[in-house]
């Protein structure tokens, strides 16, 4: 079974290369003059004031959070799922039981106002 | 074995044969080795033909010709363009975060080249059949939000690290229908392994499409958000937020992300046909495994085109509108789903495989229409917005001082 | 030596070196990039004792989700634009004694273990996920956990919108 996984290491360090590949190959091909005019942060051709940091909202967070819990969820029902034949009609109750669990949380999350994007 | 009717065993049966007498990991490291640089240079090179069929076919669909000069047809019109990006100055905005800025767009087109090492391109071959590999595509998929809130934050840009975020926020709300919507193949087949789902769609009724109509719409609307195509692509537009994320990317780094998100469109199409439509199954193709490469392109080919088309039709959603679509729409229907084929296929263990099929399509067309029937309701009970036909100010002349004086 | 004694040698070199980047950066935020290194590097470890499944949510997980929370809980902050300070504290050598003394304890108590020529059981992957399906969801295996591991998630997404939503 460790063979499987070999492809997918030599893939890991092989697919590293493919894209390091044609961005040597642009420093080589490209000129190089820098200029502080060019390396100026874009700001639709207005000079910057100020840092560059924004206030971060807590919306994003929210958002992550609540993906982090669905995922969870998921991965754990990956094995529930694969085992399908083997379980009688408890185990698929008891993962229906899981589901609604955590459909109880997005209920509360939804009604709270914590999916809106304000 | 016949190089015709399997030329990717025949090779590699050859290989082993040559290298027969090194010592034991080496054969299979360098036989895996090549198969790793066909795969991905495959991929690679199937970027440079999709800008091209990209390019023709929203062109087509505004009316117009698209690339015609390059070369014949505009083909080599890719081929200008990447040697325009290559020669390029390579700047880096100061006070960028120099290794990060340099990591991101390698990580971006790794974490989608990384996916089509367990894609099966036809009978047996395969990168590799690993047994969770379902979940290995989603979890290299899931690196791509990382390379984006590297890109980013790296940049020194307020723009783009607003742009990331955001980019980061639709990205990973729109990964939680796509990973419920993924479980029900899994559930439907058994077996994480991509080339376990695949092999149990085997009658045309049998496809996972028949079988799962809503877990296909949900899984290819959540793939198409996941990419960052219109008519979700608010994050990139160039009058929304010039460019989002890679404002500060040009040259080749640029060219990196830009395959990156090209390639990871024709990944979703060729994971839908996978998925749901029997990836390379049709008639013949086990006994001529080249005739399965066929089938393979050409379904992953209609999706594809099902995509353009969507991109060409559709206006680009509102970033709230998006994210509530997902959260109050996608979610629950996803779930909703899962729960009623969990409990149908338990139900129906044992029946006939079209009788299965059209129980559990009735049931998805039948939920699909409670769900309609829930948003229309809550949407007459929101305070719409009223048109109160107000009597409009009409210009009237003054009254005439003649007939005041008279009276 | 045997391959995959050389790869494990690798990828825990991988993991050790990240995690020790992970202490020593002063910039927070790519503390946390190489944080992400080394949950890579511990799902390598992962592969080669032949859990794939476990591999594999690792990097969804981790990887996929809470590296990206841990990088938003530290822009929320301003001290990731601030200069960090020095970094180390001034009686550092009472922690170093202490982590020495725990390092040899280790090593002492493990240097007696009989288990380091034991060789993997042979298991067959097909059955890998299967059997841990079974086992979450039987009531003589893990299904009170399984359960009590919902209300937990519930849990944890109903406080963290409590905590962190404010309602304006």
């Amino acid at each position: 079974m460790l063979d499987n996984w070999l492809f997918v290491g030599i893939f890991v360090l092989i697919g590293a290369v493919f894209p390091i590949a044609p961005i040597l190959m642009g420093k080589f091909l490209g000129p190089n003059k820098p200029n502080p005019i060019k390396a100026d942060t874009y700001e639709c051709g207005m000079e910057t004031v100020g840092e560059s940091w924004i206030q971060f909202k807590v919306q994003y967070y929210i958002f992550a959070l609540a993906f982090l819990i669905f995922d969870v969820e998921v991965v754990f029902l990956f094995p529930w799922a694969v085992a399908f034949d083997q379980l009688g009609i408890f185990a698929v109750v008891s993962g229906i039981t899981f589901i609604i669990i955590l459909v109880d949380a997005l209920v509360y999350a939804w009604r709270k106002g914590a999916l809106e994007w304000a | 074995m016949d190089f015709l009717t399997n030329p990717v065993d025949a090779i590699r049966e050859w290989l082993l044969g040559l290298m027969a007498n090194m010592p034991a990991p080496w054969p299979d490291v360098i036989v895996n080795l090549l198969g790793v640089v066909v795969v991905a240079s495959f991929g690679l090179g199937l970027v440079i033909i999709l800008v091209w069929v990209e390019r023709k076919v929203a062109a087509r669909f505004q009316d117009r010709f698209g690339p015609n000069r390059v070369g014949p047809y505009g083909l080599f019109q890719t081929v200008a363009d990447i040697l325009k990006l290559f020669t390029k100055e390579d700047t880096t905005p100061d006070n960028a975060d120099k290794p990060v800025y340099n990591l991101a767009p390698i990580l971006s087109l790794f974490s989608v080249l990384l996916i089509w090492a367990v894609i099966p391109f036809s009978k047996d071959w395969l990168g590799t059949d690993l047994n969770v590999g379902v979940l290995y595509i989603v979890a290299v998929g899931s690196l791509g939000a990382l390379a984006v809130l590297m890109a980013g934050w790296s940049s020194n840009n307020k723009f783009a690290l607003l742009g990331a975020f955001r980019t980061v926020a639709q990205l990973v709300s729109y990964e939680v229908p796509l990973v419920i919507s993924i479980l029900i193949p899994v559930l439907l087949a058994r077996s994480m392994g991509v080339h376990a789902i695949v092999d149990a769609q085997d009658t045309f009724f049998g496809m996972f499409f028949f079988m799962a109509p809503i877990a296909a719409v949900i899984f290819f609307i959540s793939s198409i958000a996941e990419v960052g195509r219109t008519p979700f692509d608010l994050l990139e537009a160039e009058s929304e937020i010039v460019a989002g994320f890679h404002i500060e990317y040009s040259g080749a780094k640029f060219a990196m992300i830009f395959a990156g998100e090209f390639l990871h469109a024709f990944t979703i199409a060729v994971l839908t046909a996978t998925l749901f439509f029997g990836g390379w199954r049709g008639p013949g193709a086990e006994a001529y495994p080249i005739l399965g490469w066929v089938y393979f392109m050409a379904k992953s080919l209609g999706v594809y085109l099902i995509v353009s088309w969507i991109r060409s039709t559709l206006p680009r959603i509102r970033i709230d509108h998006m994210l509530s679509f997902n959260w109050k729409y996608l979610t629950p229907l996803a779930l909703a789903t899962l729960i009623v084929t969990a409990l149908l296929t338990k139900i129906l263990e044992g029946q006939a495989v079209w009788y299965q099929s059209l129980v559990m399509f009735l049931s998805n067309v039948v939920l699909f229409l409670i769900a309609n029937e829930i948003v229309k309701w809550r949407e007459s009970k929101k305070p719409g917005r009223q048109v109160v036909g107000q009597p409009r100010p009409v210009a009237r002349p003054p009254a005439e001082p003649a007939a005041e004086a008279e009276a | 030596m045997d391959p995959i004694q050389i790869i494990f040698i690798v990828v825990a070199l991988v993991v050790l070196a990240a995690a020790v980047m992970v202490v020593t950066t002063p910039n927070l935020v790519r503390a946390a990039l190489w944080l992400v290194l080394a949950l890579f590097g511990t799902a390598g470890a992962y592969v080669l004792l032949n859990a794939g499944f476990i591999a594999v949510a690792q990097v969804v997980i981790y990887i996929g989700a809470i590296s990206i929370l841990m990088i938003f809980a530290v822009m929320l902050t301003r001290r990731v634009m601030t200069d960090s300070g020095p970094q180390t504290h001034q009686t550092w050598w009472l922690p170093a004694l202490l982590s020495a003394a725990l390092f040899a304890g280790l090593v002492w108590m493990l240097s007696g273990w009989s288990g380091f020529e034991a060789s993997m059981p042979a298991y067959s992957d097909a059955n890998q996920v299967v059997e841990l399906g079974v086992a979450l969801v039987s009531p003589e295996g893990f299904l009170i956990p399984f359960e009590v591991a919902s209300v937990l998630l519930s849990a944890a997404l109903i406080g963290a919108i409590y905590v962190a939503w404010d309602r304006d």
